[in-house]
């Protein structure tokens, strides 16, 4: 199973939410399948979504879904210890681990062989983590949600991109419609 | 006379409504770090790295809190890609409250590596900067802050060694 299929299965549960979606093909697949004025697409800043999530769920109750990927996770790794440590529990990191960078080729990446992720999260203490597959991924994300606690999901699938467009819409535009949506 | 710059700058801070900050240490923001972590109505959220920093401000802000960083001149190195595709491209207001190492009275040599190329940097990516050199420049924060959140842009307060009280 792929990211865009996972998308697909897990669209009906992400509308709605607060959504903090990742760099390139992830954001783009997002946007194709079920664009909303509650993602936020990140347009470009590497490794920020978990970030960016996190200073959104800290800021507002509502729930926040920062949709990951393990290469953009690596880059900004210090990101896990500050979510353990700022527990927020409207969060809930999703983790598309498919193992390679998927928007510049698909070169693996450390968490596609020897690295864990959600080992890295526990390490660094977080308490509710979640590995599944991608089959599982819904279900662990409705999970989370009805939980009410602080989330990390690392969702182990195969590597693949769906074609779709790049994202055309004004940095500012998708800001401005976010924030309403936050503030609706 | 300012009493206390540490209290300052933070009364500031909150009387412009910010709530949220966030810090990566250095040896001269110790005490307004201190102060950042104890004001009440302020959350603190410590940064392992500047970058990361900028992605927490920039969601609180769409949260609807103002937020601020404060970190060292080294971090402009650090952060030029999340000001410009971040901060910039999205217009988030974000005061940076940066320690400026590398000046007169200097005692580590790689700190004048960043220093040379600080204001450089800050200017080519236009990010309004503004110079704290003694104490009573302070004054102009309240002003800074406003002119922030009034334009919607990253901008630079360079607080240099002279204003924290020397090496």
């Amino acid at each position: 199973m792929i990211r865009s299929e996972i998308f697909r299965e897990i669209a009906p549960v992400l509308r709605d939410r607060l959504v903090v979606c990742n760099i390139g093909i992830p954001s783009q697949e997002l946007y194709a399948i079920d664009d909303q004025p509650t993602n936020f697409y990140m347009l470009g800043t590497m490794g920020l979504a978990s970030s960016i999530g996190l200073g959104l769920a800290l800021s507002q109750p509502k729930p926040v879904v920062a949709i990951d990927g393990d290469g953009s996770v690596l880059t900004n790794l210090g990101t896990l210890a500050t979510i353990a440590n700022n527990v927020a529990d409207n969060f809930i990191l999703l983790i598309i681990d498919n193992g390679s960078y998927g928007s510049t080729g698909d070169q693996p990446t450390y968490a596609g062989a020897r690295t864990s992720l959600a080992r890295v999260a526990e390490a660094c203490g977080c308490e509710r983590v979640v590995e599944c597959r991608g089959e599982a991924t819904r279900d662990a994300l409705e999970d989370a949600l009805a939980s009410g606690e602080m989330t990390i999901i690392v969702c182990k699938c195969d590597s693949g991109n769906a074609k779709m467009p790049v994202i055309t819409m004004d940095p500012v535009t998708i800001r401005d419609r976010f924030m309403a949506a936050v503030a609706d | 006379m300012v009493e206390d710059i540490n209290v300052r700058i933070v009364d500031d801070l909150v009387a412009n409504g910010v709530t949220l900050i966030t810090t990566v240490p250095c040896k001269q923001l110790a005490e307004v770090i201190r102060e950042v972590e104890y004001r009440e109505g302020v959350l603190h959220i410590p940064s392992n790295k500047e970058d990361e920093g900028m992605g927490l401000c920039a969601g609180a802000f769409m949260g609807g809190r103002r937020a601020a960083i404060i970190m060292q001149n080294t971090a402009v190195g650090v952060t030029i890609n999340a000001l410009t595709t971040l901060i910039q491209y999205y217009r988030i207001p974000l005061p940076m409250l940066i320690s400026y190492r590398g000046g007169l009275g200097e005692p580590v040599a790689c700190q004048v590596e960043m220093a040379v190329h600080t204001e450089a940097l800050l200017a080519e990516l236009n990010i309004p900067t503004f110079h704290f050199r003694r104490t009573a420049d302070v004054e102009d924060l309240d002003k800074i802050l406003k002119f922030t959140f009034m334009c919607n842009k990253p901008v630079a307060i360079l607080s240099h060694t002279s204003f924290w009280g020397g090496y």
